[in-house]
Formats: C-alpha cells, sequence, structure tokens
C-alpha cells in the first residue's frame, strides 16, 4: 500500500501560482474558496531583502486532527494516507474546520467541507496532482513515501533541509518544504520575529 | 404591564420568524461566518442556551435525587425550563449546520471518537429522560383533569388513561421513587453531556485557546450559574403567589446565585492569569484581544459590569436584605450576559489565523479573519428565544407544573 506524500522544494518556487491556478480548474473549486494559495512574504531587512513564496494546502496528516471530531465519519483516511472528504455524508457542522491546526478547510458553497484532496481522482487514475503535473520549475514532487525511488523519497534524500509546518503539534504531515532559503542562517530581528 | 409584556413578546416572534424563515429561503449567505470563523454567534448562543437547560435539570435534581425539601415549589418548573433551553439549543446548533436535513446521519453512521457524536447522543438521552422525569412528576395531578375539554383534559386522559380517582399516597411515593432513579441517572447524564460540551472546545489541539483541561468544569460551572439564575428571576418574577414562602425562597436563591457568581469568576481567574501571567504565547494573544481588542466591551461592559459587579452590588446593598426584586433583576442581569461570555469563548480563538500569512495570500469578502454577529444571525438567536418562551409558557397553561395546578388555577 503507498503512503503519498508531496515534497515542495521552496528554492525553486517563483510564486507563479500557476498550481493554484491548476488546481482551481481541475477541482471545479468555486469562486471565493481555495484549496491551495500561496503565502508570501518579505524575509530580511533593506538592502538584504528577498520574498518568499511557499504554497499552502492540506498537509494531508498522518496523525490528523480534523479526522476524529467528525461526528458522521465523512473526513476520513484512506489506507494511502489521503485525508478526504465525502460531501454526501458531510453535515456542515465546521467541527473539523476547528480542528486543522493549518487552516486547511473550508466550507463549500454547495453546503459541505472541503479542501485539498492531492487529487485522489488522478492518483486513481495512475496520474500525478494537476498542481505537480503544471508547476513549471518542478518544484513539487509526489509519490510514495515508502519507495525509496519514488520522486519524493529522492528529493527528500537530496534536500538539503526538509521542514513540515507546526511539527510540535504532532500531526505528521505529508506536505514537505525543502530548501526553505529564508532559513539559511538570517536571524534578524523581523525574520525571527515572523518565523 | 402585562400589556407591554406581549406586546414585546410579539415584537420578537415577528423578528424571530423573519429569521427562521430568511434561514430557509437564503441559507448562510446572510451570515458573518465562513471559512475561516466557521463558528459564530449560533454556536455561542447554543452552548448557552444547553448551558441553561443543564443548569435548570440540576437544580431539579437538588430536590429529586438530593431531597432538598426547600426547593420543591420550583422543581417541576425547573424540568420545564431545562425541557424548553433543550429545544432551544438544539434548533439553534440545527440552524448552524450546512445540511440541515443530514443531522440524522449522527444517529445512523456516528463516529463515536468524535465528541459532537457523543454529545447527539447524550442530548437526546437527556430529552427523554427529561419528559419521562416530568410524566412521573406532574401524572400525580391529572386525574383531577381528566373532564377537562381542550388541550389538558386529552393529555390527562392519554397520560393517566382516563383514570379519575387520585393518586394514593403509596403510588406518590412510588413514583417520586422512580423520580429519584431517573434523576440520578440525570445528574451525571447532565454533567457528561454540558461536560463533554466543554471538552468538545478542550480537545481541539489547534485552538490554543480552547485547548485547557479546565474548560468542562467551567462549562459545568456556568451551567449552574447561568441555569439557577435564570429559574431564580422566572421564579421571583413571574411565581403567581408573591407570599412569605416565596420570599424566603428568594433569598434563598439569591444567596445561591451570589455564591456561583463568585465560583465562576473564581475559575475564570484561572482560565485568564494562568496563560497570561507572562505574557507571551499564543492564548496570551487571544485573551488579550478580548480583553482590549475591538470587542473589548463585551468582555467588560456585558460580562464584567451587567454581569457581575452590577449584580453582585443589586444582591448586597438590596436583594440578600430583603427587596426580593433586586433579587430578580440581579438574576436576570446573570442570565442574560452569560451570552457575552460565550461569544468570547468561541470566537476570539477562531479569529486568530493559525499560520501567518494565510490572511494575505488572498483577499474575498469571504476569506476575512474577523467576525461580528449579522443582523440576520441575532434574528435567529431570537427566534430560539421566542420559541423556548413560547414552550415554557404553553407547558405551565395546559399542564400542572406550578404546585400541582394550571397557571390560571393559581393566577
Ligand atoms: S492539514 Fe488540516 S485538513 Fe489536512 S489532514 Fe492535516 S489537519 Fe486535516
Ligand atoms: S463539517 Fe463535515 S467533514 Fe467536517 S466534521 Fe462536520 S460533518 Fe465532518
Amino acid at each position: 500500500m503507498p503512503r503519498y506524500a508531496m515534497a515542495i522544494d521552496l528554492s525553486l518556487c517563483v510564486g507563479c501560482a500557476a498550481c493554484a491556478v491548476a488546481c482551481k480548474m481541475e477541482n471545479e473549486v468555486p469562486p471565493g474558496v481555495y484549496n491551495l494559495w500561496i503565502r508570501e512574504r518579505e524575509v530580511g531587512t533593506y538592502p538584504d531583502l528577498w520574498v518568499e513564496f511557499r504554497p499552502e494546502q492540506c498537509l494531508h496528516c498522518e496523525n490528523p486532527p480534523c479526522v476524529p471530531v467528525c461526528p458522521t465519519g465523512a473526513s476520513y483516511q484512506t489506507e494511502e494516507g489521503l485525508v478526504l472528504v465525502d460531501p454526501r455524508k458531510c453535515i456542515a457542522c465546521g467541527a473539523c474546520i476547528a480542528a486543522c491546526p493549518y487552516d486547511a478547510r473550508y466550507l463549500h458553497p454547495a453546503g459541505h467541507v472541503s479542501k485539498c484532496t492531492f487529487c485522489a481522482h488522478r492518483i486513481a487514475q495512475g496520474r500525478l496532482p494537476a498542481c505537480v503535473e503544471t508547476c513549471p520549475t518542478l518544484c513539487r514532487t509526489f509519490g510514495d513515501l515508502d519507495d525509496p525511488e519514488s520522486p519524493v523519497s529522492k528529493a527528500l534524500k537530496e534536500a538539503g533541509r526538509m521542514d513540515v509546518l507546526r511539527p510540535e503539534l504532532g500531526t505528521r504531515p505529508k506536505l514537505f518544504y525543502l530548501n526553505a532559503p529564508s532559513k539559511k542562517g538570517l536571524t534578524r530581528e523581523k525574520e525571527v520575529r515572523h518565523d | 404591564m402585562r400589556v407591554w409584556g406581549w406586546i414585546l413578546y410579539g415584537v420578537l416572534a415577528a423578528i424571530g420568524l423573519g429569521g427562521f424563515f430568511l434561514r430557509f429561503a437564503t441559507g448562510h449567505q446572510l451570515a458573518g461566518y465562513g471559512s475561516y470563523v466557521p463558528w459564530g454567534l449560533w454556536v455561542a448562543a447554543y452552548i448557552y442556551f444547553i448551558g441553561l437547560s443543564a443548569g435548570a435539570f440540576l437544580l431539579s435534581a437538588l430536590v429529586y435525587v438530593f431531597g432538598v425539601r426547600k426547593l420543591e415549589p420550583i422543581a417541576p418548573l425547573a424540568l420545564v425550563v431545562a425541557l424548553a433551553s433543550l429545544l432551544m439549543a438544539l434548533v439553534t446548533i440545527w440552524f448552524d449546520l450546512g445540511h440541515m436535513e443530514r443531522f440524522y446521519y449522527v444517529y445512523l453512521r456516528p463516529n463515536f471518537r468524535s465528541m459532537m457524536a457523543w454529545m447527539v447522543w447524550l442530548y437526546t438521552a437527556y430529552g427523554l429522560l427529561l419528559l419521562a422525569e416530568l410524566y412521573y412528576a406532574l401524572r400525580r395531578h391529572l386525574p383531577r383533569y381528566v373532564d377537562r375539554g381542550g388541550i389538558t383534559g386529552f393529555l390527562a386522559r392519554l397520560l393517566v388513561k382516563g383514570r379519575k380517582t387520585p393518586f394514593t399516597q403509596e403510588e406518590i411515593h412510588r413514583d417520586e421513587g422512580i423520580i429519584k432513579v431517573l434523576g440520578t441517572i440525570g445528574v451525571p447524564l447532565a454533567i457528561a453531556f454540558h461536560g463533554g460540551v466543554g471538552a468538545l472546545f478542550g480537545t481541539v489541539v489547534a485552538q490554543d485557546l480552547w485547548h485547557s483541561p479546565i474548560y468542562p468544569i467551567l462549562f459545568l460551572t456556568g451551567a449552574l450559574l447561568s441555569g439557577g439564575a435564570l429559574i431564580t428571576a422566572v421564579y421571583v418574577f413571574f411565581w403567581p403567589r408573591k407570599d412569605e414562602e416565596w420570599r424566603e425562597l428568594s433569598l434563598f436563591l439569591g444567596r445561591i446565585v451570589l455564591g456561583l457568581i463568585l465560583f465562576d469568576l473564581l475559575l475564570e481567574w484561572a482560565e485568564y492569569s494562568i496563560p497570561m501571567w507572562y505574557g507571551v504565547g499564543p492564548e496570551f494573544k487571544a485573551l488579550w484581544s478580548t480583553l482590549f481588542g475591538r470587542f473589548w466591551y463585551v468582555y467588560w461592559v456585558f460580562h464584567i459590569l451587567i454581569g457581575v459587579v452590577v449584580p453582585i452590588g443589586l444582591l448586597l446593598a438590596w436583594g440578600l436584605r430583603g427587596r426580593v426584586k433586586a433579587i430578580g433583576l440581579a438574576s436576570f442581569l446573570v442570565a442574560i450576559t452569560f451570552l457575552a461570555i460565550r461569544l468570547n469563548l468561541v470566537i476570539p480563538s477562531l479569529v486568530h489565523p493559525k499560520l501567518e500569512g494565510l490572511m494575505n495570500a488572498y483577499r474575498d469578502h469571504r476569506l476575512v479573519f474577523a467576525y461580528l454577529p449579522t443582523w440576520f444571525e441575532w434574528s435567529v438567536v431570537v427566534f430560539s428565544v421566542a420559541l423556548g418562551f413560547t414552550v415554557t409558557y404553553v407547558l405551565v397553561r395546559i399542564l400542572p407544573v406550578i404546585e400541582g395546578k394550571l397557571l390560571k388555577e393559581v393566577a
């Protein structure tokens, strides 16, 4: 059984938002809500200054706090480690939105909760998630964490540094950020404050 | 006075019905909550109402389970208020669901790791228990009404199967035994479901402010205080006979309310002072914004001033010195302003983005980390309140809730 994960090499991300657009189209995400967004922030102080882009979405946590809170079992985790929402079972109580430490979920205008699925429908057809396929700088890799030859395992092995968001919570995210530029030794006050 | 009361009721009922129809016609469109702040006024109102219910029920248990005879006259009324508040709570949270028509999924396919699923099951058990308790508390009076026309007569015939001979002392004694058993089951049930609501919030690790072991306890104390204060206010103002017994019982209730205000304040001190003491951490930020942020007045004016300082003043200066109306007013203020505490519990935690930067990722009027209940949301809450009042009023009119008689017989 594969254990799917994604890695994003932040040193390669140019902030073009092609992934966000591809996701919108692929998943027919309605206006006003998002499965995937690009966080932008300025790092450093003049003249030592740059902009960091960080695409964010559901991290498909291995220990997802959003799943056990769901009263109807509409939020669930597949054997392949994908965290999904069954829109037909969701009563839209909002418990999972409050429980996600990454604000990755939203209320779909159709009256249920939604979020990134790692493009489960494409994976089932043996294709890559739309964001991975579309990225012009190849900063996204996807695959089976348990297979050392998968693109994501290789990318993790080769990366200079690897981060996950809020690791202290123990959610064990399966979206990894590689080579975060802002962490390469820059520790000015503003930087520290923002981290 | 009475006329004004009915005019007020008419206005509230009209506003409430407006909200009710808008909720069905427009869904969530007119509400102020959204994707980042998924819970708002309705969730706050729901925990407020369910607290009133648990508090009123536990007050009745003082009589039925713990044998506090002094409170006996108000025990059936407390059960009725508990039932009406439960209904208010359930209706309010039902409106909050995105898919109202699917609520029964929680029965058909419950996930028992979910606190919310537990809540729904416990409320159901509690609702049934309340009905049963009310039945055994009132049925001894029903043979007298069997010959009546109208709904009272119909219910009397239905519930005691047309029996006209009065209940014997023995039978009443047996019914009291049954109530005691039901109440004894009810007390841990009420602690479970209301402590459970506290746990529903407390177990959410992602919300720093909620994630605290004091929540279940805080919820229970809050329930006792708000429910007790509500019953006290209702008793002082609406009890049909204002005699010496009424005075004495009012004073007794006033002392209970005062004690609970102080105890609740103590727990609140723990809740606020511990995360805030060193001025660091995410809880500090959320609590700071509760105290000194944009909505500071919800805490200072509605909660502390009108909900604590004024009631304590009223009780000490007049109420407990024999001016019974002051006890009623103080309790009324405590019961009403408790909603401010609930609002401050639900919302401040949610309006803080969990990942810094998300706020600036997109600009859309639906994607904001700010929340102010809209007039539509208020009107739906007004609907629940009008519903609760209506249910209580109808029940005391058609069933012998007050001293074993119908309202118009004692009035
Ligand atoms: S990121 Fe949020 S929604 Fe996604 S699996 Fe983790 S907790 Fe659940
Ligand atoms: S909003 Fe839907 S998916 Fe989320 S916890 Fe409620 S029922 Fe489950």
